[in-house]
């Protein structure tokens, strides 16, 4: 299966990456060549396997239902969140305007 | 008078334990040779003040007859994939810099804990994505090896290629490094270093900048078999703040080392030998199974039939698990923001990503994001998550029979800067023999085992059953007093 640019445009649009023409023109052969390339795993004879969910097993651990079970990934920390925030404004994220 | 930076992380540690020398006088040695070794573009940013601050502590509390750490003096560089508390942490990308954390990343708090201190953070491709070092932000790494009479500018291999270079070049006695498919394998074989990616969940990836989550592992870089298995202990662990975190006990790697392999099988899979690979990477192997069988070990031909489709299902698995892993660099939370005049936020985004990400980045999220959209998401991820499914039985089936499995690390030695970078696919097959163990989540490290005729290094490799670091570090030691590689790059930096 190989790509169009039209579609790689339209990847990019997904993937929220802004592309000119010029970026485009050199995405289109390297993604087709590595589409190309990977298209061999169609040989490969899957029929009852099951596609891997996870590479050891696990057992999904819940944490103690309270608040700040654990203080480093709990709440009240605002400005540590904001710190880097490349705009923020009374205690929020600063966005462009969204709503006419 | 001692050079310090002559001294492996455990020469360093005892040797401030018994009082011989300060762990003051040993950071300073390193923060001299991290300055004076810029033209190699091993740091993005040098932090001498904490590598001095752990020193002295390490100092007052030895004075203070308190019990010292497992890494007690000893500065180490940080991969800059690592949160750093304070410290500037960026993936080596333009959409991360500027970024300082305010948390640090479990792995480097427990190497803190355990007494090391930071000399800087090290330079890497882009996101950890590149067998080069060329898709940083910040510069290619070069490494401190040349070829012989050439002073063409080497590759340290990557992504981990500012570890590789910084400790091979002996900036640094050891460096954190990261492995997602041979990330710190192949630039530690290409540098004439060691470096062991331990099993899936050893060392916690919280705090670490997500690449493909379901393959990414911490591992130590260093210049013995000794000093991977002292610093493999410090960072790993159960956390309950990763998901994917192994609660199990960490054994005593250091103290367990036994090179005698008595008793022991060790596997040589056949489909490894693949057309086109350097005469001399076949001669390395022949030479690892005699030093192997001179250690006691049995060696035994294996078949791991779909390794040829491993790569391939890793270029699908990995970016496809990157597009969504990325997809929080949006111009909101942390880092950069494009916001061209007039525009709205779609705008913003898609001005942020196109000025934050570099081409390779951005080549593995259009891959992914096209794997996993409506309509081919059976016929490529699905796909690929079967094969990595019949990979993984692979190894399992293999080790019914054997031990460990010994393979060449790299298909090549380092090539120069820029000879590859036309050419993705190319620069993927870097990591064909690496990328099999990282789908199967096994450990698996790479010992340096001879020089080329160019005066090269080259890697041997050792894969493990998953949870069976030691026999690997076994094997990898057994190797190592065999090879008696000694050879280090002459100073030309």
């Amino acid at each position: 299966m190989s790509v169009t640019r039209e579609e790689v445009a339209k990847i990019a649009s997904l993937a929220r990456i802004s592309m000119d023409d010029d970026a485009l023109d050199h995405m289109v052969p390297e993604l087709n060549n590595i589409l190309a390339w990977v298209e061999q795993l169609g040989e490969v004879d899957t029929t009852s396997v099951e596609p891997m969910a996870a590479v050891i097993p696990l057992e999904q651990r819940l944490r103690d239902d309270v608040v700040d079970a654990d203080p480093k990934t709990g709440g009240g920390r605002r400005d540590d969140i904001l710190a880097n925030a490349p705009v923020a404004e009374h205690g929020f994220f600063g966005v462009p305007k969204v709503i006419e | 008078m001692t050079d310090f930076t002559q001294m492996g992380l455990k020469a360093i540690r005892e040797g401030v334990a018994a009082g011989d020398f300060t762990a003051r006088e040993v950071a300073e040695a390193h923060n001299d040779a991290v300055a004076a070794a810029s033209e190699l573009n091993a740091f993005i940013v040098a932090t001498p003040d904490h590598a001095l601050a752990a020193a002295d502590k390490v100092d007052a509390d030895r004075a203070a007859g308190k019990e010292l750490g497992p890494m007690a003096g000893v500065p180490i560089g940080m991969k800059d994939l690592f949160a750093t508390k304070g410290v500037q942490s960026t993936a080596a990308s333009h959409i991360l810099e500027g970024f300082v954390p305010p948390y640090e990343s479990t792995v480097s708090q427990n190497l803190w804990d355990a007494g090391a201190g930071m000399l800087g953070k090290l330079n890497m491709d882009q996101f950890a994505m590149g067998s080069s070092n060329e898709t940083s932000y910040f510069g290619n790494v070069k490494s401190p090896w040349r070829k012989n009479g050439s002073n063409a500018a080497m590759t340290p291999g990557g992504s981990s290629g500012g570890s590789s270079a910084a400790v091979a070049a002996r900036l640094c006695p050891a460096a954190t490094g990261t492995d997602t498919g041979g990330s710190i394998r192949q630039p530690a074989a290409v540098t004439g270093i060691t470096g062991i990616k331990p099993t899936y969940g050893r060392c916690s990836r919280w705090g670490v900048v997500a690449f493909a989550s379901s393959l990414d592992q911490a591992g130590p870089m260093a210049r013995s078999v000794e000093d991977c298995a002292i610093m493999l202990g410090a960072m790993a662990g159960f956390d309950p703040k990763d998901s994917t975190s192994i609660d199990a006990p960490v054994p005593d790697w250091a103290a367990a080392l036994d090179a005698d392999l008595s008793g022991k099988t060790i596997g040589i899979p056949r489909e490894y030998h693949m057309d086109g690979i350097d005469p001399q990477i076949e001669a390395s192997w022949e030479q690892g199974k005699e030093w192997l069988r001179d250690a006691g070990a049995k060696v035994v031909e294996i078949s791991l039939p779909h390794t040829k489709y491993a790569l391939p299902a890793y270029y699908i698995i990995a970016p496809a698990e990157a597009s969504s892993n990325l997809a929080r660099y949006d111009g909101v939370r942390y880092g950069l923001r494009d916001l061209p005049e007039g525009s709205g936020l779609q705008d913003m985004y898609a001005a942020t990503r196109a000025e934050g990400f570099g081409d390779e980045v951005k080549r593995r999220i259009l891959i992914g994001t096209y794997v996993l959209s409506a309509g081919f998401y059976d016929a490529y991820y699905t796909q690929a998550q079967k094969v990595r499914t019949l990979v993984q039985r692979d190894f399992t089936e293999a080790f019914a029979q054997v031990d460990a499995i010994l393979a060449p690390t790299t298909p090549n030695a380092a090539f120069a800067l820029g000879e590859m970078q036309d050419d993705p696919l190319a620069m993927y097959l870097n990591d064909v023999f690496a990328v099999p163990a990282s789908l199967a989540g096994l450990p698996a490290m790479s010992v340096p085992a001879t020089l080329t005729q160019d005066g090269l290094p080259l890697g041997l490799q050792i894969v493990g059953k998953p949870m069976d670091e030691q026999g690997v570090l076994n094997a990898g030691l057994a190797i190592e007093q065999r090879a008696g590689f000694t050879a280090q790059p002459e100073k030309w930096w």
